[in-house]
């Protein structure tokens, strides 16, 4: 699913880099990436998802080279096959849970939204136990349920891999393994692939695989 | 096709307090130099076409923005009274027709205009309802005056005592709504025309009161022979003119004697005209003759020249405020970052979340805009009260 070849990144400013030789991840893994802040977790999904180019390199998405596409395509990339789920959740204020799960599909020609987008939406949120609160801005959610409506977005267009930076972070010790559980699940029946950072060890053994970063660190991440 | 739109408006309800002051300020801007514009504009028509219409003024010496203002635009201001006599002195020449008025009552705040029937002709004044007025008490309102107060003909109308503590002061007249004006969209829309005798009743200069000879009231009558018949002071007068008592209303004295306020003087032809002028130039002569069209454009020069001086504020004002807002939208970007950066990643491009900011402020546009309209519709529907109130 995922193929990492002599990959290297590096800020323009700063001194921070990053080099991962391979990695590969096979389709429907679910795979914790762990490593300690500044060596580059969210730099890889950054690179993975097509948000930053690298500067050398190959990564390859079930058979879309992410590495040698323009602006343009990988924004289409990313909006269309890959979900992306926040430690913040990051939805919008302003928008009401319904919106912010649809939100993909306003913000980019890529998508088209219709009647089934919306029912898929609303059986989505019904998976996620959330359906009662569809219609509530997401100031007005706990903190575990705006993580259910930010998986929900990123699960909705269908995407291939999902990538969850540090997913779990901000949730209380209960919620934390409800919301692995449902996202889990939610990967298994989507048939995605997972590549989520994350800090929490204890999760780690609920995943099929975990990749340390440190193993890196002798190989060129700094 | 991407919902900038929807987003926009969603976010722009979300914030609907930020949103309220931005279309408000956007509004201001527009509004205080389109209002100021209109304004001016009404002040001027109104100003300027009624004193080119109004070829001289005779009244007593003193200002002459005064006599120009209460006599063709009736304000408050009363100008010191001159006599009839003065206005048949005009006459006399041959010089000039005249038209008498006298304006310094009120009815319910409309100005009270004693004047001839000629005023009608001068001013080219058309009746949409009733008659002229033809019996003493009774009176012709203007189309605001009719719309304001509710009135039609048959209707009564009271004019408004002058000083209520003063026993001997002028009393309210009940007058008969005879005829209401087509409106002219001049001030003769605010006024309340009467007979010149009507404001000299309300003056108490003509009364009528109980016939004494036919009176049986003792508490009334003092002394009663074949020749005289000497009444107390409880003898009524009248407050209201009827058929009934219309008979017994006179005045004492010479009529030349009787107050007005000024007295329009329409000469033949210019020779008239710089005769008639010629006359009042002596210091001694109690009485000035002015050209209102002259007062009038010394008055516009004022008011352009502090329009001039309003315009630059308000340009100066209009910039800050732009500036201030460009300010606002700028950091509210920079406290939208992280929700922008959210966008990028979903795989939104830099030009849809363009379309979305722009689309935020051209709903905010767009409101203002409606805003702005309605506020211009207001002031054009109120523009000759709001006049009325700050110019005249």
């Amino acid at each position: 699913m995922i193929a990492i070849e002599a990959l290297r990144f590096a800020y323009r400013q700063g001194t921070f880099r990053l080099h991962i030789p391979a990695l590969t991840v096979p389709e429907g893994q679910k795979l914790a990436v762990i490593g300690p802040s500044g060596s580059g977790k969210t730099t890889l999904l950054n690179l993975i998802a097509g948000i930053q180019p690298p500067d050398s390199g190959m990564i390859d998405v079930a058979g879309t080279p992410v590495h040698a596409l323009d602006d343009a395509r990988r924004r289409t990339f990313r909006i269309t096959r890959v979900g992306f789920v926040f430690q913040d959740f990051e939805l919008l204020d302003y928008l009401n849970v319904l919106d912010n799960i649809l939100h993909p599909y306003r913000v980019s020609g890529a998508l088209r939204l219709d009647a089934e987008v919306r029912a898929r939406a609303v059986e989505l949120a019904g998976q996620m136990g959330i359906a009662g609160r569809l219609r509530h801005h997401a100031g007005e959610l706990s903190q575990g349920e705006k993580q259910r409506a930010a998986i929900c977005r990123a699960l909705l267009p269908r995407p291939q891999l999902i990538l969850a930076d540090e997913a779990t972070g901000n949730l209380d010790p209960d919620n934390k393994l409800h919301i692995l559980d449902l996202l889990f699940r939610a990967v298994d029946e989507h048939g995605a692939t997972l590549l989520a950072v994350t800090h929490d060890h204890e999760l780690l053994p609920r995943f099929d695989r975990v990749v340390d970063f440190e193993a890196f660190r002798g190989e060129g991440t700094t | 096709m991407i919902s900038s739109v929807y987003i926009a408006w969603r976010y722009l309800v979300f914030n609907s307090g930020r949103t309220l002051t931005l279309v408000a300020c956007v509004s201001l801007i527009a509004v205080v130099p389109l209002a100021l514009e209109i304004i001016v504009e009404e002040s001027k028509r109104q100003l300027v076409e009624r004193a080119q219409r109004t070829p001289l003024l005779v009244g007593t010496r003193g200002s002459a923005l005064d006599l120009v203002m209460n006599s063709l635009y009736f304000s408050d201001e009363v100008p010191q009274e001159m006599k009839v006599a003065g206005a048949q002195e005009i006459a006399a020449t041959d010089l000039a027709a005249t038209i008498p008025l006298y304006v310094r009552f009120r009815a319910r705040g409309f100005p009270v205009v004693g004047t001839t029937l000629d005023y009608f002709d001068f001013r080219g004044l058309e009746l949409q309802a009733g008659t002229a007025f033809v019996l003493l008490g009774e009176c012709v309102i203007g189309a605001t005056v009719a719309e304001q107060l509710g009135l039609e003909p048959g209707d009564a109308l009271l004019s408004t005592p002058e000083t209520v503590f003063d026993l001997a002061g002028v009393y309210p007249l009940k007058m008969r709504v005879a005829g209401v004006l087509a409106r002219t969209n001049g001030a003769d829309d605010l006024a309340v025309l009467v007979d010149l005798k009507t404001t000299w009743v309300i003056q108490g200069l003509i009364h009528g009161h109980e016939d004494v000879v036919k009176s049986r009231d003792s508490s009334i009558i003092i002394d009663r022979s074949e020749r005289n018949v000497t009444a107390n002071a409880k003898l009524m007068q009248y407050r209201e003119i009827t058929e009934d008592n219309a008979g017994s209303f006179h005045l004492h004295g010479d009529e030349g004697a009787y107050p007005l306020t000024a007295v329009i003087a329409l000469p033949h032809d210019d020779k008239a005209e710089t005769l008639l002028r010629g006359r009042y130039l002596e210091a001694d002569n109690p009485y000035q003759v002015v050209r209102p069209r002259d007062v009038v454009d010394g008055l516009m020069a004022n008011i352009f020249r502090i329009r001039t001086v309003l315009d630059t504020v308000i340009l100066f004002v209009s910039l800050a405020t732009l500036m201030a807002l460009v300010l606002v939208f700028a950091l509210s970007l920079r406290l939208r970052q992280r929700e922008i950066d959210t966008i990028f990643k979903l795989g939104c491009s830099r030009s849809a979340m363009a379309q979305m900011l722009a689309a935020e402020i051209a709903i905010v546009a767009m409101m203002s805009a409606v805003l702005v309209g309605l506020a211009m519709v207001v002031v054009s529907r109120y523009d000759q009260q709001v006049v009325r109130a700050l110019v005249l």
